[in-house]
């Protein structure tokens, strides 16, 4: 959310007047429901009001080993009455389910933060598993949090009993106690919750239903009249002043998916999706599958390959064809991009980039795939690359990555990221009428008299017509090898290559004159310090550069989404700022991208832990660049 | 396919602009030919047609035929075949391969085309060699075929293009070979069978692996050698003095002699295109002992992929209006009132 920047800071633990902003933690057990908690507890935060800001945190594994360390899973929220433009660094509250959480998570805690703690699960045996010596809860390692532990499970299994549920069962409602417990702590309406898990279990189970609300409604009561006063207290957060309108959390797996349609509807265009299953770009499959009504067909095949040959094919017959994966699927399609390249085919490739290389960290958010989108493929193969900063923002990337690619009849890369994808935010429901259309329109007579058609005839922007097969009179034949001058016809000849190859480059350099010009989104458009970010390090860049700002430190925020062909103005922006930092979820491709491009001395600020990059790391970046 | 008034052409019609450049003497020009003689005959209209190939010498066969063309890369023709036939099912769409391209590389989507059962018809040309990489051996090579990259005879056993087929759920199955007559017979049938057709052409490679199937396409060898498949009719050959029996103890065929026509004392089986055992059998005989299964050897239709697809679409879709309004705002929504609204608070 970009429209309203109160300024707030979270310097403070938790306190009895109301916070500006709060980071709370959910960690537990990766079948524990963590995930789902997070997610109910966002909704429940949007609908109260808040801005907020998640982040996702989860193995690779389904169900790893009960309570081991690398089978913890988590979710943080930041949630607050400003502006929030990341999940938030440390976090003020930390609900950990059992040992193995609460040793993965707790040194994130704030000092003087809560922790609430699950005491059912602090078995010997969770301990071990842990790698716990002794019980923390005994000796004083959590001595600089407040804790706040007790029997979550027995409390559970008690409120469930009516139920007759089996003890595993019982127990996994254990997620709606402490969902109940937090939407006491920070005011939050339980009504939308008893709806979701009503309608959820409705039909199956509703006996299920019945005992997940006892769970909530008994983890609400025991905030309400818990005995211990001690650190647990009620915390409002006062709601956030927006723009006024519509508005829904929206994730950034969703907001491509809205946007791809949109685009196509945009287009008048039916989309046609191409895609294999993997972490963590399968959610785009899943929800397209929903949304046939708007002419979308979806294809699950049998290999990355055939998804993107698949839309290619599409494409090839007349609709927008559109395949999306992570950076291993990518690798497995940059041969058919070639093509898509060479037979100048539009195509729109979804990248939801993951930490690499090879299967690398599935569940975990990196930008490393930057090399790969701008260069990764044979031969002088350049399209262009737009990168979404935020789930909100996917959704007009992925509009544009259409319009670019109908426009250009070229593949369009579009990056976000495992935390964009998984990450929600609140949303202002834009309205489909204030999107320009942009309708694309076939070539339906031959472009040569009475002569063959001319399948590559470029018009003054370099773009060749989209011709359906189905139309009289137009027969003509493409393919990926280097084909003659306005014909399409194999022809190799050194003159041919040379030209075509300039060609092709010269239409996608020329993508640069249809796209925004850039801008600074924070500070002023020349000075000291420029921090030039792409992607979903939009939040702590622009929260870091805030902060120095307000120290008194000249420093600017620029933050592209066009990474390739770069925005005309960039170069000449870059050479206003005395010095440049690029801080990226990588070792420094974009750094190298700029460098190239402009011969400016930019830096880097590197970081590949599968962590997004915390406000604080970026602030001590930015002193340390103007010191 | 198109049901309004039959598009009348001639073999003439099918022929592009290009030059053909394949080596003088290779299979190919007798296939492009046995297909530009189909054409005519199944009313195909130009316009509505579409060759999609991979790479290897016979996927250049889109650009020499006068229709919608698609050259590809390696192996993958089936899945570009499936977008477009996705976008466009009354597109007739028309897969050239080989057997580097489909039998190889292309295996995996060889595969699931057929058990898909895309409507279209796939034409594998199997010459036992790569071509156009300069005759190393095949999936589909000879043990013991000597190559740059086998000096002394390969050593991996070869693939059985129309077993795999058959395995992977093919509903269609035939064989054929470049120079022979009955070529667009074959291809018709192929046509019009609805769903993934699979053609096994055997095609001479002049050049690398020349004359390896003369042994049953040579005339004066064709008739012991080759056992035509049609259906409702006995399984005969050798001019109808031999034909195939079941071998009941083995559960197997055999080659059985036939005396004075009496087929059916001499117990030969009748061909019965939508035995799927049958069928198996057919295309596994060892070629020496047995003659060469020809025709179409399997045809039973299933409903086509994009008929299932476009099916499941209008149950999907059912009663849904295609309101990207509402969808945006789907879910739990809040407003924010003009009066709560912050403004003017930028930085």
């Amino acid at each position: 959310m970009a429209t309203i920047t109160a300024e707030h800071e979270t310097e403070a633990s938790v306190q009895d007047t109301a916070p500006e902003a709060v980071v709370v933690r959910f960690a537990g057990d990766s079948g524990d429901g963590m995930q789902l908690t997070g997610g109910q507890f966002t909704l429940s935060t949007a609908l109260a009001g808040n801005d907020l800001a998640t982040f996702p945190d989860f193995p690779a594994e389904i169900r790893a080993p009960q309570g081991t360390l690398f089978g913890v899973s988590a979710f943080q929220i930041n949630f607050g009455s400003s502006e929030i433009t990341t999940a938030g660094d440390a976090p003020d509250v930390l609900v950990a389910m059992n040992p193995a959480a609460l040793k993965t998570n707790v040194p994130a805690l704030k000092p003087g933060g809560l922790v609430i703690i699950d005491t059912g699960e602090f078995s010997k045996r969770n301990l071990e598993k842990a790698k716990y010596e002794s019980n923390p809860l005994e000796d004083d390692s959590l001595a600089k949090w407040d804790v706040l532990a007790f029997d979550i499970s027995a409390l559970t299994l008690e409120a469930v009993k009516p139920f007759g549920l089996g003890n595993k069962e019982a127990l996994r409602c254990k997620n709606m106690w402490t969902l109940g417990l937090a939407l006491w702590m920070f005011d939050r309406d339980r009504q939308p919750l008893i709806d979701w898990l009503n309608a959820k279990f409705a039909k199956k189970n509703p006996v299920l239903a019945e005992a997940n609300i006892a769970a909530l409604n008994a983890g609400h009561a025991y905030g309400e009249t818990a005995e211990i006063a001690g650190p647990l207290r009620k915390l409002h957060v006062d709601p956030v002043a927006s723009e006024a309108g519509l508005y829904r959390t929206i994730t950034g797996a969703e907001a491509v998916s809205l946007g791809l349609v949109a685009g196509a509807q945009l287009a008048n265009l039916p989309m046609f999706f191409g895609g294999y299953p993997i972490t963590p770009a399968s959610a785009i499959l899943h929800n397209l599958v929903k949304m046939k009504e708007f002419g979308v067909t979806t294809f699950q095949a049998e290999d990355e390959i055939a998804a993107i040959c698949a839309a290619i094919g599409a494409s090839y017959a007349g609709q927008l064809g559109v395949t999306s994966s992570s950076g291993p699927g990518i690798a497995l399609k940059g041969e058919a991009m070639g093509l898509a390249v060479m037979t100048e085919l539009p195509l729109v490739i979804v990248n939801s980039q993951r930490g690499g290389p090879s299967t690398g960290l599935p569940t975990k958010t990196e930008q490393s795939d930057l090399y790969q989108a701008v260069y990764g493929r044979n031969g002088d193969a350049s399209l262009p690359v737009i990168a979404a900063c935020s789930p909100a923002d996917a959704f007009e990337c992925a509009i544009e990555a259409c319009r670019i690619a109908t426009q250009f009849m070229t593949p369009v890369m579009l990056l976000t990221d495992g935390y964009i994808g998984n990450a929600s935010e609140p949303w202002k429901v834009p309205d489909p009428a204030s999107y320009t259309p942009f309708p694309v329109s076939f070539l339906e007579e031959n472009n040569n008299g009475e002569g063959h058609v001319l399948p590559f005839k470029r018009d003054e922007r370099g773009v060749r017509p989209w011709i359906k097969p189905g139309t009289e009179g137009l027969m003509h034949r493409i393919g990926g090898i280097e084909k003659g001058i306005d014909t399409g016809n194999i022809d190799y000849s050194p003159a041919v290559h040379q030209a075509q190859t300039d060609a092709r480059k010269a239409k996608v350099d020329g993508v640069a004159k249809a796209i925004p010009a850039q801008d600074v989104c924070l500070g002023e458009t020349s000075g000291k310090l420029a921090v030039v970010g792409w992607g979903s390090t939009y939040g702590p860049i622009h929260q870091a550069v805030r902060r120095a700002r307000k120290k008194g430190l000249d420093v600017s925020h620029i933050h592209v989404r066009h990474v390739w062909p770069l925005p005309e103005n960039l170069g000449d922006l870059l050479k206003g700022f005395d010095k440049v930092l690029v801080p990226e979820m990588n070792t420094g491709q974009f750094k190298t991208v700029l460098r190239d491009q402009y011969l400016v001395d930019a830096r880097p600020l590197t970081k590949t832990s599968g962590q997004p990059f915390t406000i604080a790391e970026i602030e001590a970046a930015i002193e340390d660049m103007l010191a | 396919m198109n049901d309004m008034t039959p598009i009348q052409t001639t073999l003439k019609d099918w022929e592009s602009d290009q030059e053909v450049r394949w080596c003088p003497g290779c299979g190919d020009y007798a296939i492009l030919k046995a297909v530009q003689r189909t054409l005519p005959m199944v009313n195909a209209d130009p316009k509505n047609t579409v060759f999609v190939s991979g790479i290897g010498c016979s996927s250049r066969f889109p650009y020499y035929v006068e229709s919608y063309g698609f050259h590809t890369i390696h192996g993958r023709a089936p899945a570009f075949a499936t977008g477009i036939k996705l976008a466009n099912p009354d597109l007739d769409v028309w897969l050239v391969t080989g057997d580097g391209d489909g039998m190889s590389i292309g295996g995996n989507h060889t595969m699931h085309v057929l058990r898909r059962n895309l409507n279209c018809q796939i034409m594998l040309f199997n010459n036992e060699i790569y071509g156009l990489t300069k005759g190393q051996y095949s999936p589909t090579s000879r043990t013991g075929t000597n190559s740059p990259t086998s000096p002394i005879g390969s050593v991996d056993r070869p693939a059985l293009p129309c077993a795999f087929a058959l395995g992977s759920g093919a509903r269609f199955v035939a064989r054929g070979y470049d120079i022979s007559k009955d070529l667009p017979e074959v291809l018709k049938a192929a046509y019009e069978h609805k769903g993934a057709a699979f053609v096994e052409i055997f095609q001479n490679c002049i050049v690398y692996n020349k004359d390896r199937f003369d042994d049953f396409t040579q005339k004066k060898v064709a008739d012991d050698t080759q056992v035509w498949c049609r259906d409702g009719e006995p399984l005969l050959f050798a001019k109808g003095t031999k034909g195939l029996a079941l071998d009941c103890d083995t559960l197997s065929l055999k080659v059985v002699d036939v005396v004075d026509g009496d087929w059916e004392a001499a117990g030969v089986a009748v061909h019965n295109v939508k035995n799927r055992g049958l069928a198996h059998m057919l295309v596994e005989m060892p070629f020496g002992a047995f003659p060469m299964a020809l025709g179409v050897i399997y045809d039973d239709p299933r409903p086509t992929f994009e008929s299932e697809v476009v099916a499941e679409r209008a149950k999907l879709i059912e009663g849904k209006t295609a309101d990207l309004g509402k969808l945006l705002a789907k879910g739990q929504t809040w407003t924010v009132e003009e009066k709560d609204a912050a403004h003017g608070l930028m930085d």
